[in-house]
């Protein structure tokens, strides 16, 4: 042991167990409500003794609007806070959980900012996207909320590699089977062999749509087929049904997982975009602010 | 009259080859016996290509024959063209069935052809190459065979696997794996399950024999082989059948019967044992026998190598030959007092610590290579409570005090020359429970666990002294109160080590008995039934004492205490503990308040069971869950709570990113009960099945309880073997990645996480990589890193959480679940 004298290294452990909503006791939570409830006390106190609101060109509108933008910039960096792993402690729990409560106290914040004038200009599309990125982010709230015991729920203790190592052993067996069957026989696991696809495009995994499944095709013209005379193809035949319906399960589960990881990730391929949108007329509004004053 | 050679060395492992290349240098008659038609047949049988590494780094190599990492056809190669270089006089396929005769004179018998006459002989077999055989009748037919190299080899083939191992389990497989190869296999293992192989490879063959590629048979071995045929025995009584081929894998043990069949004693019955021996590797009960190489204790290649060249210079009349080791030992000793060469610290060491003096010099040498040898000035700590450690320190001058109380570091215990501390961490793996600083200018030598184990293995009176020793100190740590040893000598004079199974209880509810039982290694679990349904109430770690409210109340037990994995404790009967309590009123009220404690806990247990049963049950079946996933011996696992986590991954690609792009960590595999998902991850075991066998002792406790592999690694896949839970692989680390920001600019690379085997494939011919071995790769709890373990920093959730067992399974989780 070199380590002697007291000079053992004592780390910060994650040992709680809370979820980022209720991180800390919803400590982002509050310190979001005190900032909204601050920034409308104040808005009121000042727009009480001035015959318009304040804009945001007014001292008030300047204070909110750099608070606003250094919030939206902060709120960005989450992207890369989450994939640079580095040493020191952090708690990208404690990050998300800053970003969600944060990100919603921006709707009051901006608004404000706005001193509620509207328009068709880059101004209001700073805005609407924010908005957007919001209602997004919302979505994904109520997405990681409840998903993940649903996610869990069906897979079970069944890991990705293991179903498509299940499909793929239904594939042999299907294969092997078929070797005795007629012409008519093998086109049918033939059909189900080259033409199942398991997911397909991102909106149909999000639908989880598979109406017509090359599989679940072949199950049906299977069983339409004449039972053969010969017993060993007759056997086989039967053999044949009951993996294509143990085949069927297992797409099922498989495209349901991918169902659910699709709603988990669907809304952020409007959040990240549409952030990125905002940055840019985030850039747009500031910069004509300034140019036009 | 045949020649009689000055050396006759048997087996062409590395320690042979080189003994008999060093021979062939000086000009000794000698003759080389090698039972294969090939050299080292244990490297040989590696398979292709297998990176062999040379370990340890710093040790000189010293030897007519070349050695250095790399391939194994590469280092075959080269022996072979070094063993012809030297003009080795080589005898292939002769095998030593016995050996007679005396220094001088001896009589090498060979199972084919002239028996082999010389002086002097040096054991050089190994372990590896003998495995058990099978004993029925007609085990020896030639179609019985105990090693597969290639199982594309056998087509259209009944084929038997006999053994229910790793190896026979993969073989069975292999020879299965392609349909086309029309062989019918099966499996046969005495016992009804794969027990002592992976949980990975178990799977697999029960899949095989699922998608009907092979059969298994449990319960069964072979009575009767015949060409053609094999007769088992089942439990339904004994069946024939075709059989074209038997492989069987069955292990391999030292060949015992034939080393002490020719005079030389073993250490002790353990079948880890090793022949004793002098310093100058001379059997010490049979004079002529040099014993070198693995079956002397040395596994590793370079050890073994200098070793041959020692042996003959020893033999042919070399006193003063400086040990290869010198320099090493000479560089861990310098900045002691003392002023003493090598050989007085050896001897001074070895003399005054009491559990060393059953050592020879020459394991002694071994041993300090081991260990550490420190000063310590008055006042300096040893260690601090609460450090992680699992080293045991033995006096070699001097004294220690212990820090017996925590809040007031004036109380101290003594504890004198020649004795031994730290023994509680050794054995428990748990933290140290007391500071201990040197009482006065002192000499202490450190042995790491490993070492510490080996010495107990070989020398039973060191093992009995370790365990007197911790009997004592435990009790003493436990019940602290001001107790002294002769306190507590009545107690222990009775107390009996128990070792206990998992699942066996060492005390039943309702039971009329009120002994004491202290948990010395593995935990326990306590039931009480309540509403005809056992349910879990707390869990006991090693350390701590059970047994105490039926001894104190005179009272039938109120609860079921059992093993939640294989436990050792000791039993304190109850009628001389009752006497010290009546002489030690501190102590009677320290236990007084304790039981009051686990008294409450209980009674709240039971409350909440009657108003929110479903919350205690479900703490119950949690906590059961768990301790069947092995949590018991866990010291820090990783557990995602699966209602938070959203299967980002993250967690996998932040071990990576923090690892050499090495995830540890397979998020999606593992178990999973009410939410709470075990995922393939370490748990830092207290004492760590990956750690028993590994040759370059490469496994390591660290500071704050992490098991890490460290780099001296030689990547033989022992502790990957050796893991129950399949938290342990063998890879290279990927060739490096762009930038984070390239990717995220320019989407070069793979992006944040582990690189896919393709993209590793390609990065790896672009780049002029050298060639990298795969060594073992597991958590290391991301040592080192002030932030702690990355996976759970990356959670963006909340979901994956680190915990010990003995935090995780309290009651809290109830209040939660009630509340």
């Amino acid at each position: 042991m070199t380590q002697v004298g007291g000079h053992h290294t004592e780390r910060v452990r994650q040992r709680t167990h809370e979820g980022f909503l209720r991180h800390k006791g919803f400590r982002w939570a509050q310190i979001a409500t005190l900032l909204c409830l601050v920034v409308v006390a104040v808005y009121f106190f000042v727009a009480a003794r001035i015959a318009e609101p304040p804009s945001g060109g007014s001292w008030l509108g300047y204070i909110l609007g750099t608070i606003s933008a250094g919030l939206i910039v902060w709120l960005a960096c989450l992207g890369v806070r989450k994939r640079v792993i580095t040493a020191g402690h952090y708690s990208l729990k404690a990050w998300v959980s800053a970003h969600v409560y944060l990100g919603l106290s921006l709707v009051v914040l901006a608004t404000l900012h706005t001193g509620f004038q509207f328009g068709w200009n880059v101004h209001t599309l700073a805005y609407a996207l924010m908005m957007l990125v919001i209602a997004s982010g919302a979505l994904g709230i109520w997405a990681y909320a409840t998903l993940p015991q649903r996610l869990h729920g069906n897979r079970g203790e069944t890991t990705r590699k293991q179903m498509l190592e299940a499909l793929e052993s239904l594939d042999k067996q299907l294969h092997d089977l078929a070797l005795p069957l007629d012409r008519a026989g093998a086109e049918v696991v033939r059909m189900s062999l080259e033409h199942t696809e398991l997911s397909g495009s991102f909106w149909r995994r999000l639908t989880g749509s598979y109406g017509n499944c090359a599989n679940t095709r072949a199950l049906h013209r299977l069983k339409t087929l004449p039972v053969p005379a010969d017993t060993r193809q007759a056997e086989a035949m039967e053999k044949i049904a009951t993996v294509m319906e143990q085949k069927a399960d297992v797409l099922g589960l498989a495209r349901r997982q991918m169902q659910i990881t699709a709603m988990l990730e669907g809304w952020l391929f409007v959040h990240i975009p549409a952030t990125f949108a905002l940055l840019a007329a985030l850039t747009a509004h500031i910069v004509s602010v300034f140019t036009y004053w | 009259m045949s020649e009689v050679f000055k050396i006759a060395i048997i087996g062409s492992g590395p320690a042979g080859m080189s003994a008999a290349a060093h021979a062939a240098q000086k000009g000794i008659s000698h003759v080389l016996l090698e039972k294969t038609d090939h050299l080292s047949d244990t490297i040989f049988r590696y398979q292709k290509g297998k990176h062999v590494m040379a370990t340890p780094a710093v040790l000189v190599l010293r030897s007519d024959c070349e050695f250095d990492a790399g391939k194994r056809e590469k280092i075959l190669d080269q022996w072979n063209a070094d063993v012809k270089a030297a003009g080795v006089n080589v005898r292939f396929k002769a095998e030593a069935k016995a050996i007679t005769g005396d220094k001088g004179d001896f009589t090498i018998e060979l199972t084919k052809g002239e028996p082999i006459r010389c002086e002097n002989i040096v054991l050089a077999i190994g372990t590896q190459g003998n495995p058990n055989l099978m004993r029925c009748d007609g085990a020896a037919l030639p179609h019985v065979q105990y090693q597969l190299d290639d199982p594309g080899e056998y087509t259209d083939e009944h084929i038997f696997v006999v053994g229910s191992g790793d190896a026979g389990i993969e073989n069975a497989l292999g020879l299965a794996a392609d349909a086309a190869q029309g062989n019918t296999v099966t499996i046969l293992n005495r016992s009804a399950d794969f027990a002592r192989a992976k949980k990975a490879n178990v799977d697999n063959l029960m899949a095989a024999r699922d998608a009907g590629r092979m059969t298994i048979m449990t319960e069964t071995s072979p009575s009767l082989v015949e060409p053609g045929w094999i007769t088992v025995e089942t439990p339904q009584g004994s069946s024939r059948y075709k059989c074209d081929r038997i492989i069987a894998r069955m292990g391999a043990s030292p060949p015992r019967k034939f080393v002490e069949a020719a005079g030389l004693a073993f250490a002790s019955d353990s079948p880890s044992a090793f022949p004793t021996l002098t310093p100058t590797f001379e059997s010490s009960t049979k004079p002529g026998i040099y014993v070198i190489g693995a079956l002397a204790g040395y596994p590793l290649i370079k050890h073994c190598m200098n070793q041959g060249y020692d042996v003959v210079e020893f033999i042919s009349g070399t006193t003063d030959l400086e040990p290869a080791d010198e320099p090493l030992l000479k560089e861990k000793l310098q900045g002691l007092p003392g002023r003493r060469s090598v050989s007085e610290w050896l001897e001074f060491l070895r003399s005054r610590v009491e559990i060393l003096n059953g050592l020879s010099p020459l394991q002694m040498r071994e041993f300090l290579l081991d260990s550490e040898v420190k000063a310590y000035k008055a006042d300096e700590a040893i260690f601090i409570r609460n450090d992680q450690g699992s080293s045991l320190f033995g006096i070699a001058d001097g004294s220690v005090k212990v820090e017996v109380d925590p809040s007031n570091p004036n109380i101290t215990v003594p504890i004198g020359e020649g004795s031994i501390f730290g023994e509680v961490g050794l054995i428990s793996g748990r933290k140290r429970g007391a500071t201990i600083r040197a009482a006065e200018p002192t000499i202490c030598i450190e042995i790491p666990r490993m070492a510490a184990l080996k010495l107990m293995a070989q020398v039973p009176e060191a093992r009995d002294t370790v365990n007197r020793i911790t009997s004592e100190r435990q009790v003493l740590q436990i019940f602290k109160s001001g107790l002294t040893p002769a306190d507590i000598s009545e107690v222990l004079a009775t107390a009996e080590v128990m070792e206990i199974r998992p699942g066996q209880a060492i005390i039943n509810e309702g039971d009329v008995s009120d002994d004491l039982y202290i948990i010395r290694s593995g935990s326990m679990i306590v039931e009480k039934n309540l509403g005809g349904k056992p349910v879990f109430m707390s869990y006991v770690p090693a350390g701590s004492y059970s047994g105490e409210m039926a001894m104190i109340e005179r009272a039938p037990r109120v609860a079921t205490v059992k093993a939640a994995i294989r436990s050792t404790v000791v039993k304190l009967p109850a009628d001389p503990f009752r006497r010290l309590l009546a002489r030690k009123p501190e102590l009677a009220k320290r236990m007084y308040d304790e039981m009051k404690a686990r008294r409450e806990i209980n009674a709240f247990i039971e409350e909440q069971k009657e108003e929110f049963g479903g919350a205690v049950d479900m703490y119950s079946s949690v906590a059961n869950f768990l301790i069947k996933q092995g949590i018991g011996e866990a010291t820090d696992v990783l557990l995602i709570d699966e209602s938070l986590c959203v299967g980002c991954d993250n967690c996998e690609k932040a071990c990576a990113d923090s690892h050499d792009g090495l995830s540890r960590l397979n998020r999606e595999a593992g178990t999973t009960f009410a939410n709470i998902h075990v995922p393939t991850s370490c748990r830092h075991c207290e004492h760590p099945h990956c750690m028993s066998d590994c040759p370059p002792n490469a496994i390591r406790r660290g500071p704050d309880g992490e098991v890490f592999i460290s780099d001296t690694c030689i990547g033989c896949g022992n502790c990957q073997r050796a893991c129950p839970y399949g938290v342990i692989q063998m890879d290279k680390p990927p060739p490096p990645k762009p930038k984070l920001w390239e990717w995220m600019l320019f989407g070069k690379g793979p992006g944040p996480g582990q690189p896919d085997y393709e993209w590793r494939k390609k990065a790896a011919k672009s780049g002029a990589g050298a060639e990298s071995p795969k060594l073992a790769i597991k958590c290391d709890m991301c040592s080192g890193k002030a932030g702690g373990p990355a996976c759970v920093r990356a959670c963006p959730t909340g979901a994956a959480i680190r915990v010990s067992p003995d935090a995780f399974l309290s009651v809290a989780r109830i209040e939660k679940g009630a509340g």
